[in-house]
């Protein structure tokens, strides 16, 4: 009757559920725990095209300010001119205001060699708005001047040939110049 | 106890004072060693339920505060001391302020009768289980205090369903009991662990298919009585806020939910006592110290593998209607402890000293229902989705 199977049914039931529960209790949790208990940096497992952080790697920089033409936010000031004597463009200041970037990825795509560029970075927080204004000239530098031929400087090349990569998969393909 | 106090008064640390002030001050330390073990035990309850919650959502839990997240609870506490204290305006203020402690004292005289080990009790009363069931009840008066003093409809409607719930399942709670009364002839705690035995099949859980049933109608109606789930109507977040307490904050607050966790260990260990063998271990040792060690040990693990029952359960099922508990209780529970009462007093009249066949038998069909359970278990742990658990970036 009725009565009964109401009884079996609830002493089923809840047997059943909780062997269910009692299962999930000896399982792993799905739990990502970043970021201080994940096996791998999730900064490794991103794309290389991923659109993090802006760096600059200065060594190859041509002073050409594709850049600051580029940016629709106005947030890469370059301070560069062109020596009288040696005719030589020396970069006098390079600054990202890293709070006003917005990631489009457009500095990046007019960059002759590639040396402004995205990384996997994202953890960019900080407690002061002055420490995310990122100072790329320490002392005024010589830019880069792009060979005819293949790079010889063996401290330059792997630069410029992540550069040039960046630019091949980053920018439309015909776009990027070829030094 | 007493007999503790008397030599401490006779020749020990207290000699030549008054008794009366030596039994207080007796008392007095007892007192406040037993309460700083319940909140102890309240506060880590707190933290292992969280985890074993978690680990039942697939989640962690609190785990950073110290080793494995174990001193949560206590940041929890002092978080909660240091906030304002807020009594609203229209509210009883005496009862409003005395709420908690009422039900702590509620909940805290419970503690007195129960048996740690073997003359490791506070007071062996010949009432004791009786004593129990009425001590707890005050918990009920707080409730009530709560509810009614804060002004607040809803915390009202909370507290008397709150107030009905544990009334109503006062009842096959008690009736769930008194098969074991009849069995040992006694209500006091010891005298009840003492007539079982260490070995499972002397368990009162396995003496006759009648307390079998016992087992878990008790169990279920002391959860009610606790107001966890499934039966937390009165305190269902997503209803009522927090039912009769929604006005309390800070560390009003923190005592009421401290009676509840320490509320699952005395449910605990009422049903260790009375069915699961309490205390009792094996002769291995003739050391009066090393047996009192395990037994204390013993007794403890079983009442909070009980709790931890309770944690797995509020973790399972979903919350019941406020008309469905009721019917449960009327109609489900009190009839099925009226049988189990009079099933087992045709039982003794036709086995006055036990059954050891059906004693075995009976833990033979306890091990088979635990055997199927843990094959389920295997069989969901099979049946496990392996694609659910393999994150594409980590």
């Amino acid at each position: 009757m009725g009565y009964l199977q109401n009884i079996r049914e609830a002493v089923g039931t809840i047997f059943e559920g909780l062997s269910i529960t009692a299962s999930h209790l000896v399982r792993r949790p799905f739990t990502i725990q970043y970021p201080d208990r994940i096996d791998v940096r999730v900064q490794d497992t991103l794309p290389f095209r991923y659109r993090g952080l802006l760096d600059v790697d200065l060594e190859i920089c041509t002073g050409c300010l594709a850049c600051e033409r580029a940016c629709p936010i106005d947030c890469i000031v370059i301070e560069a001119e062109k020596d009288k004597q040696t005719k030589e463009m020396i970069l006098k200041r390079f600054d990202i205001d890293l709070a006003k970037c917005m990631y489009c990825g457009l500095c990046s795509e007019p960059c002759p060699t590639g040396s402004i560029h995205h990384t996997p970075e994202f953890e960019g927080a900080d407690y002061s708005l002055e420490s995310l204004v990122r100072r790329y000239v320490k002392a005024p530098i010589v830019a880069y001047k792009p060979k005819k031929g293949p790079e010889t400087d063996p401290e330059i090349a792997p630069i410029l040939s992540r550069g040039l990569r960046y630019l091949d998969e980053f920018a439309t393909p015909g776009d990027a110049k070829e030094p | 106890m007493q007999q503790f106090a008397d030599r401490l008064l006779s020749d020990g640390l207290l000699a030549g004072l008054p008794t009366g002030l030596g039994y207080a001050i007796v008392i007095a330390v007892f007192a406040f060693i037993l309460l700083n073990f319940i909140m102890l035990i309240a506060g880590v309850t707190s933290w292992l339920e969280r985890r074993v919650w978690a680990r039942i959502q697939s989640r962690v839990g609190p785990n950073r505060v110290g080793p494995q997240g174990a001193i949560q609870w206590l940041a929890d506490g002092i978080k909660n001391i240091l906030k304002e204290d807020i009594v609203p305006t229209a509210a009883d203020r005496r009862l409003f302020k005395l709420a908690p402690y009422v039900a702590m004292t509620g909940f805290f005289g419970a503690f007195a009768c129960l048996p740690f080990a073997d003359g490791l009790i506070v007071a062996d009363l010949n009432i004791g289980v009786l004593y129990i069931t009425a001590v707890t009840a005050l918990v009920v008066v707080g409730i009530l205090m709560a509810g009614w003093s804060s002004n607040n409809k809803w915390a009202l409607l909370g507290g008397i369903r709150s107030a009905a719930q544990i009334v109503s399942y006062e009842i096959p709670a008690g009736l769930s009991v008194m098969p074991i009364v009849l069995l040992t002839g006694t209500l006091s705690m010891q005298g009840i662990i003492t007539a079982q035995g260490w070995a499972p099949w002397r368990w009162f859980l396995f003496a006759n298919p009648f307390t079998f049933v016992a087992f878990f109608i008790f169990f279920t109606a002391a959860l009610a009585e606790g107001n966890r789930t499934p039966f937390d109507l009165p305190e269902a977040e997503s209803e009522l806020v927090a039912g009769a307490f929604t006005e309390y904050s800070g560390i009003r607050s923190l005592l009421f939910f401290l009676v509840e966790w320490g509320n699952l260990y005395v449910i605990g260990a009422l049903s260790t006592t009375l069915f699961l063998g309490g205390w009792q271990v094996p002769a291995v040792s003739s050391n009066a110290f090393v047996m009192g060690v395990l037994q204390v040990l013993t007794f403890f693990l079983k009442s909070y593998f009980l709790v931890f029952v309770a944690m797995w359960v509020r973790a399972t099922l979903p919350r019941v209607r406020v008309d469905q508990l009721m019917a449960l209780c009327w109609k489900y529970m009190t009839p099925i402890a009226f049988v189990n009462l009079i099933g087992t007093a045709v039982w003794m009249t036709i086995f006055p000293t036990g059954n050891r066949v059906v004693e075995l038998a009976m833990t033979g069909l306890g091990l088979a229902i635990v055997g199927y359970f843990l094959a389920r278990v295997r069989y969901h742990l099979r049946r496990a989705k392996p694609e659910l658990y393999l994150s594409p970036a980590i």
